[in-house]
């Protein structure tokens, strides 16, 4: 925040203004937190408190037992993301936050699915599942249940896919993710 | 030893020379661990007066205020100190007593949850889990609160834990790997800023009540002064800059001075210092300062580009970033003479629209009035505690505030009672000062039982009581915009405020004529411990001048 890189300038009509803008993409959010108790219902009621809506929200240990990692994705053209990180800064427990470009990082979550499936489509289910490298995880007279591990776009895509068939219901763990290549997320 | 005990010592470590509280069930061992600690503790009558005391005494001295409450409702009562500590970032600990950890969660007797109640209100907070934490955490909360833009920090500790006996060793350091304030400014901002200013046709210095948390007067002065730049504040700021002063428009924002709004609205470079372009400042905010660059310093980067984008970000200490960028701005040799028209542009604002009310013709006293008078008899020496009101902006308006921590008020929270239980804090904190209670009669009796506590502890805040009989700004509000209404706004005629001053041990008096008001002030103030003035003014008095909520500067009236 120091130092936004803003020019070297002589008049005052060539300053800009910096931050507070709406950057309408999706943000992944990757945060480390100490695992300390009540630390999630901080960040989930700052985030109540200002306004601010959560896409998806997963917790989980890392390979630090002190530490746990929360990945959360949020819509940047409804809330100014700066604000938001700079209001998740100021939490004691909150270690880093990586604000990843969802092109640059690599990003899977877990989506299951219970499609109506009798006898005569069932198989059609089974061929979608193996297009889209799923498993099939419990088979009943009437239901499939099928789990699918992608990014947002390929688990939204299945369920397209599906939900002519009948979706009974759709179960998602929410995104995590991780940069790609060498450094540290 | 007890975990009480390492509590005290703590608390010593801390330099803690006095604590404003009240006890209960849930922190009767931390009593007991007072008795014979040989930390001042003053029994408050009400909770919330233990919290504001502490605001009070830290606002005053700059030194952590600490203030200690019970579980259940002793600990509910912090929550407006609290919410107005965080509002005004006030370095305060609350350290509440819980139940024992085998009730937690089973609805136990004056059992609540605070940690969770006081989330969204507090800069830190702790439960207690484990005995062997509480040394740290106590330290923790204190570096916490005192350190990067200050706050409250609330240590929750269950009756059961503070029993336990712990191994004590002094911790002489905190290890918060997530909490690395920023206090040094990034010298090529502060280098830009320098530009910036050298190139300013219209500067104006709008500083806020981080100058006064951050101690910086002496380095904002040096800023002003290393130039004309024409100098302005929020409620929070008053004093940071020694008022009056030929470079000083008095406040701005909604009761400020026209001087001061206009010279906002016409800025071509406005340079915000330890203030957060609150509502209160900006109106409506797509007409707020339309021609102004801006260059933001605050040591809290979430207030940078909050309300207003800065052209200028500088995230740190205002002492150190102004410091520098006074050194920096002098090396550029800019030319005094550009400001020349500004200069001009404003003098004639203030000849055109100085702050004035109409004297009564008779004896009757204008609130106005009053204030000056206090500032004459106590010559703009004392410290003014206020509470939230008409009064309050009276008193910005009308008392002239040469030096900071001599204003203490309820900026943010706006917390109507405030004053009285913060007088009493600042006197403690300070006993060699003058320390008046400007009051509203509807804001006073919110925590009135505090007059009980300053008699008896001899602490002899002088409270000058501006009773017009109504909630006054309320009403002001409802006679501009909701066609005079007046709904439920008159306080009626009681108490009798002489009876009551004597009742708790204070000395009362009452002042109705203008000619006397002055000697009362004084026979008040050469009058030994607590003193009450109750000063009856013009009932229907508004607050003039004024920016109708939403509206922008330029909208002004009265």
């Amino acid at each position: 925040m120091g130092d936004p890189g803003t020019k070297e300038v002589f008049r005052l009509e060539d300053l800009e203004a910096t931050g507070g803008r709406l950057m309408g993409r999706k943000h992944v959010l990757s945060i480390l937190v100490e695992n300390e108790p009540g630390v999630l219902a901080r960040i989930a009621g700052l985030f109540a408190r200002r306004g601010y809506n959560i896409n998806t929200l997963a917790v989980g240990p890392t390979d630090d037992d002190q530490v746990s990692r929360i990945t959360m994705t949020i819509d940047g053209a409804e809330h100014p993301i700066d604000q938001v990180t700079k209001q998740l800064h100021k939490l004691v427990h909150v270690l880093k936050i990586r604000d990843l470009d969802p092109n640059e990082s690599v990003r899977r979550e877990l989506a299951l699915f219970k499609v109506e499936a009798d006898a005569h489509v069932r198989q059609e289910i089974v061929q979608l599942t193996e297009i889209f490298k799923g498993r099939v995880v419990d088979v009943a007279r009437r239901s499939i249940t099928v789990e699918i591990t992608g990014d947002d776009e390929k688990i939204e895509g299945f369920e397209q896919l599906v939900r002519p068939f009948g979706l009974i219901e759709m179960v998602r763990t929410g995104e995590i993710a991780v940069q790609r290549g060498r450094a540290e997320t | 030893m007890r975990a009480v005990e390492a509590i005290m010592q703590c608390l010593k470590a801390e330099e803690v020379d006095v604590i404003f509280g009240l006890p209960g069930g849930a922190n009767l061992p931390t009593y007991d661990a007072i008795y014979d600690s040989g930390i001042r503790h003053i029994l408050v009558r009400h909770e919330a007066g233990g919290g504001h005391a502490a605001e009070g005494y830290a606002k005053a001295t700059g030194k952590v205020g600490v203030s200690l409450a019970t579980s259940g409702p002793g600990a509910t009562n912090l929550v407006t100190p609290i919410a107005d500590a965080m509002m005004d970032s006030v370095p305060t600990v609350f350290i509440t007593g819980q139940v024992r950890t085998d009730l937690l969660g089973t609805d136990g007797f004056q059992e609540a949850d605070i940690t969770g109640i006081t989330m969204p209100i507090v800069k830190h907070s702790v439960m207690i889990r484990d005995p062997r934490d509480i040394p740290s955490a106590i330290h923790e909360a204190f570096h916490v609160a005192s350190t990067g833009r200050p706050g409250p920090v609330l240590v929750d500790v269950p009756q059961d834990l503070s029993r336990a006996d712990i191994d004590y060793e002094p911790i002489t350091s905190v290890d918060l790997p997530g909490y690395q304030p920023t206090t040094s400014g990034n010298a090529k901002q502060i280098r830009l800023a320098a530009r910036a200013l050298a190139n300013a046709k219209r500067p104006v210095l709008y500083v806020g009540g981080g100058v006064v948390n951050s101690n910086a007067s002496e380095q904002l002065r040096e800023l002003a002064l290393s130039d004309k730049f024409p100098v302005t504040a929020t409620l929070m700021g008053l004093g940071a800059f020694p008022a009056p002063h030929e470079q000083w428009l008095g406040m701005l924002g909604m009761h400020g001075t026209r001087a001061a709004n206009y010279a906002m609205d016409e800025a071509d470079l406005i340079v915000a210092i330890g203030a957060r372009f609150d509502d209160r400042i900006t109106g409506k905010l797509d007409e707020f300062a339309p021609h102004a660059k801006f260059i933001h310093i605050d040591i809290d980067p979430a207030e940078i580009s909050k309300n207003v984008p800065a052209h200028i970000p500088i995230v740190g200490d205002a002492k150190d970033i102004l410091g520098k960028l006074s050194t920096e701005y002098k090396a550029l040799n800019a030319e005094p003479a550009r400001m020349n028209e500004w200069w001009s542009k404003i003098t004639g604002w203030r000849e055109q629209y100085p702050l004035g009310y109409e004297d009564s013709a008779d004896s009757e006293i204008k609130p106005q009035f009053m204030i000056q008078e206090m500032l004459r008899v106590t010559e703009g020496q004392a410290i003014v505690s206020s509470d939230v009101g008409q009064h309050q902006m009276w008193t910005a308006q009308y008392y002239d505030f040469p030096e900071p921590r001599r204003w203490i008020n309820s900026g943010g929270a706006g917390t109507m009672g405030f004053g009285l239980p913060a007088a009493m804090g600042a006197q403690v904190g300070c006993p060699d000062d003058l320390v008046v209670c400007l009051a509203g009669d509807g804001s006073l009796q919110m925590n009135i039982h505090e007059l009980a506590t300053c008699a008896d502890n001899d602490i002899p805040v002088k409270i000058f009581l501006m009773n017009n009989g109504f909630l006054g700004m309320v009403r002001q509000w409802q006679e501009l915009f909701w066609d005079r209404r007046y709904s439920a706004v008159d306080t009626g005629k009681h108490p009798d405020w002489v009876k009551l001053a004597d009742a708790y041990g204070a000395t009362g008096m009452q002042v109705t004529d203008k000619t006397q008001l002055g000697d009362a002030f004084k026979e008040a103030i050469e009058t030994e411990g607590p003193v009450l003035v109750d000063v009856r003014v013009t009932p229907e008095e508004n607050t003039y001048p004024m920016i109708p909520a939403g509206q922008a500067a330029r909208d002004m009236v009265g």
